[in-house]
């Protein structure tokens, strides 16, 4: 096989971030450590000329390699929504990073490598480029969740990450190579042929239960996410943020594509795997988030349904629900980040996470308040912000299925959402702060962070249309049907 | 073409040498185990005619990484090493999951109709693997160099010791 150069000029975002990956680790190494603050400056700006570059690529569908790596409005969506969060991240991450004795410039470059991982998996149009990047993105979390050496909590968690990480690796693996077995193809878009409703064997479904349980853990879809709450509170908390909820974006990228592209024919076998997993998930996921006193365990259960939520899209098997999917995931990514960015503050001005501690923050730091608030409701799906018009969206894409029930049961449980989400809004504007409470300072960087999260938040739930038609059109150009 | 009994064997013996790998209560017994287990894999492939990965097994598993493993062992280990790789209270619930899951498989492969390739083995197949890896495959192939060079990094930064 010829290797055109052409293609490489289609990868040109995914090489961008290898080389600025591999530029901040030895910024990092040569720069004194007095000035290594300035190299979250550094990952910030390559990451936004990277973000500016991908503009080039919309209109591009291209088949790369021999079907390896897919360049499609899908894959460029997701690298912008990878990108968006590493970049939220980066900033928000600056005062936590700066409380770091060392290896700070080594947490930017694996922040990086990690969104390299994502977006390779978004675009794998096979299933040995799908597991590399999945495994980039997996190894390189797997050091980002125990960075707190010195706190046991995080070094616990980078274990457990590690060895449930690898666990559901070798099922996801096992499920891709009888999927190879059985049509003797790695790359995606030459099994359709082979993979037909009526030459549908016994071994093909034990694989697709497998692929199901892999890319389940990897979104943490009930009952796969007995990994999630443990190791989202003992990381760091910018860690949390970046692996609730570009992770998970990931994992779903790819989940989408195989089940949509490969299987398609076989939906009838899997479509009730899923839709009974997606039914638990948005249950489970909201009545054990009640129960939280501890804000990264509650967020990390309502991460949990919320990945339910967008399974509604996959459920759906429509260009709307793609459409539907790819927008709520975007909007959850400023939601979500936001939330998180806020718990960062407030953990390194109080050193707690407890809900309890959150007690009257309204009184002394409003704006945090306000974006936390704002945030919540979104996630909650309340209008006018940004998350009650993708859950809409969301509902409708299986309603139009004729799967009533199922949207009856996300409503039911956005409403119960509601009430742990406002737990948290009670404690800030209706708790009396501490006495020795202060106004909690908030550096400019963390501030840009909290203001992209909140304008976004409030701008597409005032005036989603753009952003909406933009996901359906993409949806529509990757499924449709 | 080797008899099948041959493979039959070598299954059995790499199956009760990772049984042993689990079962052992001595790491170091465990990890030494974990070679014959490797051994039997690259025996398998040899039956399969893919020489290279066998020779690769061979060297980078059996050779390099279970021997890391048992340097491992010998530089972090404190305490009594005949107790060093013990069983939680679940080796009977997790025995029975694990036969009803062997069981569900065996029973779906065996009512599989294979599609069976009776293409003759190309005679160079490390060139062949050479071509596909720089060639088509190059994305994976690059992607995993990435790879390496986060593992190492982490590496280093976890088991850097850490000041007080």
């Amino acid at each position: 096989m010829q290797i055109q150069l052409a293609d490489f000029a289609l990868m040109m975002p995914e090489i961008a971030t290898a080389i600025l990956a591999i530029g901040l680790l030895i910024v990092g190494l040569v720069v004194p450590r007095e000035q290594a603050k300035g190299i979250s400056f550094l990952t910030v700006a390559g990451l936004v000329g990277i973000w500016l570059l991908n503009f080039l690529y919309w209109h591009e569908n291209a088949s790369l390699f021999g079907g390896i790596y897919i360049v499609d409005p899908y894959t460029v969506f997701f690298r912008f929504l990878f990108l968006t969060a590493a970049i939220i991240v980066a900033l928000a991450a600056k005062d936590y990073v700066n409380t770091l004795e060392r290896n700070q410039g080594e947490f930017y470059a694996l922040l990086v490598a990690a969104t390299l991982g994502m977006m390779i998996l978004a675009g794998a149009g096979d299933l040995v480029t799908l597991y590399i990047g999945l495994e980039l993105m997996t190894i390189t979390f797997v050091i980002l969740v125990g960075y707190q050496k010195k706190e046991a909590k995080s070094s616990e968690a980078g274990v457990k990450y590690v060895i449930l990480g690898a666990m559901s690796s070798a099922v996801l693996l096992y499920g891709l190579s009888l999927v190879f077995g059985f049509t003797g193809t790695t790359i995606i878009a030459d099994m359709v042929p082979r993979l037909t409703l009526s030459g549908a064997s016994p071994l093909l479904l034990l694989g697709i239960v497998f692929l199901v349980a892999g890319f389940g853990f990897k979104v943490s879809a009930v009952p796969f996410h007995m990994w999630s709450p443990d190791i989202y509170e003992g990381a760091p908390t910018p860690v949390t943020a970046f692996l609730a909820v570009a992770s998970k974006a990931a994992g779903l990228a790819a989940f989408v594509r195989v089940f949509l592209i490969a299987l398609p024919e076989l939906q009838p076998y899997w479509i009730t795997i899923v839709v009974v997993l997606t039914a638990i998930t948005v249950v489970v996921g909201n009545l054990i988030a009640i129960p939280q006193s501890n804000i990264k365990r509650m967020l990390a259960f309502s991460s949990v349904a919320q990945a339910g939520y967008i399974l509604f899209g996959l459920v759906a098997f429509s260009s709307l629900g793609v459409g539907a999917l790819l927008f709520h995931s975007i909007l959850y990514v400023f939601a979500n980040i936001g939330a998180f960015a806020v718990a960062i503050v407030v953990k390194n001005s109080t050193g707690s996470d407890e809900i309890k501690d959150y007690s009257g923050l309204a009184q002394t730091s409003p704006f945090l308040a306000a974006v936390m608030l704002l945030c919540l409701l979104s996630l909650a799906g309340i209008p006018p912000v940004a998350g009650f018009v993708s859950k809409f969206y969301l509902f409708m894409a299986v309603i139009e299925k004729g799967m009533v029930w199922l949207a009856f049961v996300g409503i039911m449980m956005s409403m119960v959402s509601v009430y742990y989400y406002l737990i948290v809004a009670k404690a800030m504007y209706l708790g009396t702060p501490n006495r020795e409470a202060k106004p909690i300072s908030v550096s400019a960087s963390t501030q840009i962070a909290l203001v992209i999260c909140l304008v976004a938040v409030i701008f597409f739930g005032v005036y989603p249309t753009p952003l909406l038609d933009l996901a359906m059109n993409v949806g529509y150009s990757f499924f449709p049907f | 073409m080797v008899s099948p009994l041959v493979f039959w064997i070598v299954a059995g013996i790499t199956i009760i040498a990772a049984l042993a790998v689990v079962n052992l209560t001595n790491l170091i017994h465990s990890a030494l185990w974990l070679i014959v287990a490797f051994v039997g894999v690259a025996i398998t492939y040899l039956i399969l005619e893919a020489e290279f990965l066998a020779a690769v097994q061979i060297i980078v598993y059996a050779g390099a990484i279970a021997i890391l493993i048992v340097f491992g062992v010998m530089l972090t280990r404190r305490g009594d090493i005949r107790e060093s790789n013990l069983f939680n209270n679940y080796r009977l619930a997790g025995g029975l999951i694990s036969l009803g899951l062997m069981a569900t498989i065996v029973t779906m492969v065996v009512k599989t109709q294979w599609a069976i390739d009776v293409a003759a083995v190309p005679a160079n197949s490390v060139g062949l693997l050479a071509q596909n890896l720089l060639g088509q495959f190059v994305i994976p192939f690059e992607i995993a160099a990435m790879l390496l060079l986060v593992a190492l990094v982490g590496a280093i930064i976890i088991a850097k010791e850490v000041r007080d």
